[in-house]
């Protein structure tokens, strides 16, 4: 019985490993797709009229319309969309470029100095990464009340300004650590002193690592919510996130397209940089995890 | 590299001064305004010492009982399907099959763009009465559900979004996969284990670094959610999606109890401080580093 059986067996073995791709290719095609149609509804609702997201369920509009993009950029407020976009970019560009310029300073005096109590400096940056930033939130807020930074956009970067967010620190000094010393004993040789051996050496070669930080940054504070809801009172310092929550308590009933063309073109400067650079998204989420 | 260390304690100053200014006097001024009855618009120097009276409150309070058993459950839900599904995606992942990379970047993209406004927006859309889903479930026949409107579905719709997002957990997967040893497998193979035998005994030995690292990055950040609750549920129906993040902020900036909300914050604090303490200190029983088995086997 067991050897009549045998060759048939064999046989179908032989085709395990196509059997075996498709499997996989099959449920990675369901699961991708079911993860990007929320997306392709969302863009494909842009460009539909309000009827027809209403009726029908396929992300391909029939009648392409552009009122959605029309109308919700002059939004229901006195200001149109643009107003929030740069009012977005006001707060994440400088976030991002202090972010960079502290983070790589302080990462190379980890990396690279013997600094008394180094030990301990270092647990205290790994517990920043660890802390619930709510248990922050109330001084915080009470901090920059004093300040007078109220409904500025001063308490979403200046304290980014001053190495705050540890993960990127560490995401550089990682990097750091993995680099060969010659270079930079070279150039102190030649009588650089260490700044200059940082500007010059060392920050050309942890390019990689610093625009992952910048990327990150880039994404995150894009998605930041909770800080602008809490120190931004005035509509017409809003950025983005805060525009549209706004505009869905407002418009929720009736006018998907225009809510759906915004969510599309606030989500857009997010999905083209996630496209270009994709390479240092991975790497800049693996290099803590593996490398450490 | 350099034998000065005032030099190099210069380039860190600005994380010293950034700790303690920032970090370190929020951290115990939270703390000691848990023992007052601070009040968000009056002056600070109108504040009561209460003593631990915030605290005791909380035994008392309904809604921060109500508000810590969702945000248990959406946390003890979340962060191992999450965990799970990211491992179960990267494995299959991780196979020499063409066209890999751009299943790699489908399942990526969620997690960057899912903290965002624009996103739950959307999921508040898809779970609407009139949203993409009850579509979905009318077009084949099944009657719609008022998702955002019982307590059960609200809860699923906002634990389907972190999960959604469980993209960044399988690229940390993906590179740790990616770190083991071929030939472990070809030795496994020689013995003839099977494919299932060589997932828990190699592969998953193997990765508990990186599920180390995984475990506590999710359990951090799923304490911590609110954009899903604030915008897409609003912590509602009665409050069966109040997680405690909306809590601590509704407390302070729309009810103005400053004392109270700090008290909650600090019991956000220990409660992650408790998980990340006893993962911390369980990790030698169950995380398996490399050197060790370098060690090992070289004895």
């Amino acid at each position: 019985m067991a050897s009549s059986l045998n060759p048939v067996d064999h046989g179908w073995r032989k085709h395990l490993p196509l059997v075996n791709a498709f499997v996989r290719y099959g449920l990675l095609i369901l699961v991708g797709f079911l993860m990007i149609y929320p997306l392709l509804w969302m863009i494909g609702g842009a460009f539909k009229n309000n009827a027809e997201i209403f009726s029908s369920v396929g992300f391909i509009p029939k009648a392409p319309t552009t009122d959605g993009f029309i109308n919700g950029w002059k939004t229901s407020t006195e200001y149109s969309f643009a107003t929030y976009l740069l009012n977005t970019m006001k707060i994440v560009v400088p976030k991002v470029i202090v972010t960079v310029i502290s983070s790589v300073i302080v990462a190379y005096g980890f990396a690279r100095f013997a600094i008394p109590g180094r030990k301990w400096l270092f647990a205290l940056l790994m517990a920043t990464v660890l802390l619930p930033k709510s248990v922050l939130l109330i001084p915080q807020y009470l901090m920059f009340r004093e300040f007078g930074w109220l409904d500025t956009y001063l308490p979403l970067y200046a304290p980014q300004a001053f190495a705050t967010e540890g993960f990127f620190v560490f995401m550089i000094i990682q990097f750091m650590r993995s680099l060969p010393l010659d270079m930079e004993e070279a150039a102190v040789m030649d009588g650089c002193n260490s700044f200059q051996v940082l500007t010059l050496i060392v920050c050309p070669v942890i390019l990689p690592a610093i625009i992952s930080v910048a990327l990150f940054q880039f994404m995150w504070s894009m998605n930041d919510f909770l800080q602008p809801l809490i120190y931004l009172s005035s509509v017409e310092k809003y950025p983005v996130a805060l525009a549209l929550k706004m505009s869905i308590d407002v418009t929720e009933a009736t006018s998907w397209n225009e809510i759906l063309a915004m969510s599309t073109i606030a989500l857009a400067p997010s999905l083209i940089l996630f496209f270009v650079a994709q390479k240092y998204f991975v790497e800049g989420v693996t290099s803590g995890a593996v490398k450490g | 590299m350099y034998s000065n260390k005032w030099i190099g304690s210069l380039y860190v100053t600005p994380f010293v001064i950034g700790f303690l200014l920032f970090t370190a006097f929020p951290f115990v001024a939270s703390f000691l305004l848990s023992l007052t009855d601070a009040r968000l618009q009056d002056q600070l120097g109108a504040a009561n010492f209460v003593g631990l009276s915030n605290y005791s409150e909380m035994a008392a309070d309904s809604t921060f009982r109500q508000s810590l058993g969702v945000t248990f459950a959406y946390v003890f839900i979340t962060v191992p399907l999450k965990l799970a599904f990211a491992l179960f995606i990267a494995v299959v992942l991780n196979f020499k099959l063409k066209g890999i990379g751009l299943f790699r970047t489908a399942f990526y993209l969620p997690s960057i763009l899912g903290g965002s406004v624009a996103i739950a927006v959307v999921w508040r859309f898809v779970f609407a009465g009139d949203g993409l889903l009850n579509q979905a479930l009318s077009g084949i026949g099944i009657g719609s559900v008022n998702w955002l409107g019982e307590p059960t579905t609200a809860m699923f719709s906002i634990v389907l979004l972190r999960l959604w997002q469980f993209g960044s957990a399988m690229v940390v997967f993906l590179a740790g996969l990616k770190a083991i040893p071929e030939d472990l497998y070809e030795a496994a193979d020689l013995d003839g284990a099977s494919r299932l035998k060589q997932f828990f005994l190699i592969t998953l030995p193997l990765l508990t670094p990186v599920l180390f690292f995984n475990f506590i990055m999710q359990i951090v950040q799923a304490f911590q959610e609110f954009n899903g609750p604030y915008i897409i549920t609003a912590g509602g129906p009665l409050k069966s999606s109040y997680l405690l993040p909306l809590m601590i902020y509704e407390e302070a900036f729309k009810y103005f109890n400053l004392g109270y909300s700090s008290a909650l914050s600090w019991v956000l604090f220990i409660i992650i401080a408790l998980f990340t303490a006893v993962a911390f200190w369980s990790q030698k029983h169950w995380v398996f580093y490399a050197q060790d088995r370098d060690d090992k086997g070289g004895h």
